[in-house]
């Protein structure tokens, strides 16, 4: 297997000072070139298990290796797209681009050669020496998946990277990242909150149940996506995501609530959007 | 206006043109010494000083600030002295600075290097400790660490601030810097005051005030406002 998480375990130390599991006993294998992507309501440990993968955290015990290697620090072969793209403003783009190619003592005329081309998939190339700022949201973070992309990953780890963008920037980009993966075919885990992104772009999807997060179960989506349009298949895997969650988000409503709080069955089916909604 | 009023009143005034003289008088001064050179060599002097004390501060401040940004053992003691020595006017230090390497330049190149250099320590300190996670985590998945990581991340990301402790440094030095040639003598602008006092030439007292206030003003507003303002453009932060 190329990705293994073998019997992951984490730890967090909250402000009452008390030791909470975010990560119970996780056991995960990922083909090298596929397309995975993790869901789970919100502080399900979804984002820590990507942090370990990337080494920028370390398991209490367990183990994670890709390509054979073990994961012990971060590296260029396991990149990540934040959030926030996360741009060095003090950077043009082609220099925010080339900044992990000149780490990996590359000359600076290959890096500019490399950097480009990818940017030119990215659709960015008029904006080369722009300054982050005078980019879009949108325009950001194709220049943070430029800068990941361009250091031919391993993986390439993706943490809610659209969630922060409007819905028309989001679509663009779904089908924007299904085609850079069918090109390039990088290996891609993608966590994220929306079910209905889960379900149009990744092959296999990995439902996490919470407190403390757990894999409840994963479920491969039939279809060919193109990231845009949902169809009867996507919404139908949508719907069975959303059921097995059902029980996860009762539990974190629970218990931010109280035991007052019941929660209506089937209600949240009328929703067609897929989001869950960050912030529950 | 204020040059009409100035004249006026000088000469109205009845007080000896040596107490109060008259804005030609000055004028005429403030030409002489440039042409002569007594007061642009007194700006050279001094001028030449406070950059080397500034460029000490600064090198110091930047080394300092990393390891009290680095280190929790060297914040919790070193830290706090900082702060404390922070609050001691630098013209403090002159006494000890005397006993220690004499009534010379030397003394008033420390005074202005320490005037500088725990405003310097302070703002690269909150500099550092104020770069977002988020470029520590994006520079070290790209496996950047250790002295590249503080060259490319960590001094870049602090910038905005270090400039803004650079402003404040240079006030403090050269404020210390007058204090101190005025006291210590040695040439430069400080020592051309106690001489325009001892000689009783207030002409030549104001011409070296108005000199002091030009330059204090160009530095602060010509050369900082520019460097920030470049700063804030790239980064496309509005003030």
């Amino acid at each position: 297997m190329y990705l293994t998480i073998d019997n992951v375990t984490k730890h967090f130390v909250n402000q009452q000072k008390q030791k909470v599991k975010v990560l119970d006993d996780i056991n995960l294998e990922v083909e090298k070139g596929s397309f995975v992507s993790i869901v789970g309501p919100s502080g399900c440990g979804k984002s820590t298990l990507l942090y370990l993968i990337a080494g920028l955290d370390q398991p209490d015990s367990g183990d994670i290796f890709v390509a054979g290697n073990k994961v012990n620090k971060p590296g260029p072969d396991r990149v990540v797209v934040f959030q926030e793209a996360g741009l060095f403003p003090w950077l043009t783009v082609l220099e925010n681009v080339t900044y992990g190619l000149k780490l990996k003592k590359m000359s600076t005329a290959k890096a500019n050669e490399k950097a480009l081309e990818v940017l030119k998939m990215v659709h960015l190339s008029k904006y080369v020496h722009s300054y982050p700022h005078q980019l879009s949201g949108g325009m950001k973070q194709r220049v943070a998946i430029a800068r990941a992309l361009v250091m031919e990953p391993d993986i390439l780890l993706m943490d809610e990277p659209f969630s922060a963008l409007d819905e028309q920037t989001r679509m663009v980009l779904h089908k924007e990242l299904l085609e850079i993966w069918r090109t390039t075919k990088v290996t891609i885990f993608f966590v994220t909150h929306n079910i209905r992104e889960a379900v149009q772009l990744a092959e296999r999807i990995v439902v996490f149940a919470t407190r403390p997060g757990k894999i409840k179960e994963i479920i491969a989506v039939p279809a060919l996506r193109d990231g845009v349009m949902p169809d009867s298949v996507t919404l139908n895997t949508e719907q069975k995501v959303l059921s097995i969650l059902q029980e996860e988000i009762e539990k974190v409503l629970k218990e931010e609530m109280g035991n007052d709080y019941s929660f209506k069955t089937g209600h949240l089916h009328r929703y067609d959007s897929g989001d869950m909604g960050s912030h529950i | 206006m204020i040059a009409a009023i100035w004249e006026v009143t000088s000469r109205l005034s009845g007080l000896p043109s040596f107490m109060f003289p008259s804005l030609t008088q000055v004028f005429e001064t403030l030409v002489n010494g440039l042409i002569s050179g007594q007061i642009t060599a007194a700006i050279g002097k001094s001028m030449g000083r406070i950059l080397l004390g500034f460029l000490i501060a600064i090198i110091v401040g930047l080394i300092l600030g990393y390891f009290i940004w680095r280190y929790k053992l060297v914040e919790d003691t070193l830290g706090f002295v900082v702060t404390a020595l922070q609050s001691i006017p630098s013209i403090v230090w002159f006494p000890l600075a005397i006993i220690w390497f004499g009534l010379n330049d030397f003394s008033i190149l420390f005074i202005v290097t320490i005037g500088a250099t725990w405003t310097m320590t302070v703002n690269a300190t909150s500099g550092f400790k104020n770069v977002p996670p988020l470029y520590q985590r994006v520079a070290k998945t790209y496996g950047s660490s250790g002295f590249h990581f503080v060259r490319t991340v960590i001094l870049p990301a602090s910038v905005p601030q270090i400039i803004s402790g650079l402003r404040i440094a240079w006030a403090f030095s050269w404020r210390a810097l007058m204090a101190g040639e005025l006291l210590g003598g040695g040439g430069g602008l400080g020592q051309l005051l106690e001489m325009g006092r001892s000689l009783g030439q207030m002409d030549l007292v104001i011409s070296v005030m108005i000199i002091i206030a030009i330059i204090g003003t160009i530095v602060d507003n010509v050369v900082f406002s520019r460097i920030e303002r470049n700063v804030q453009m790239k980064w496309g932060v509005h003030s």
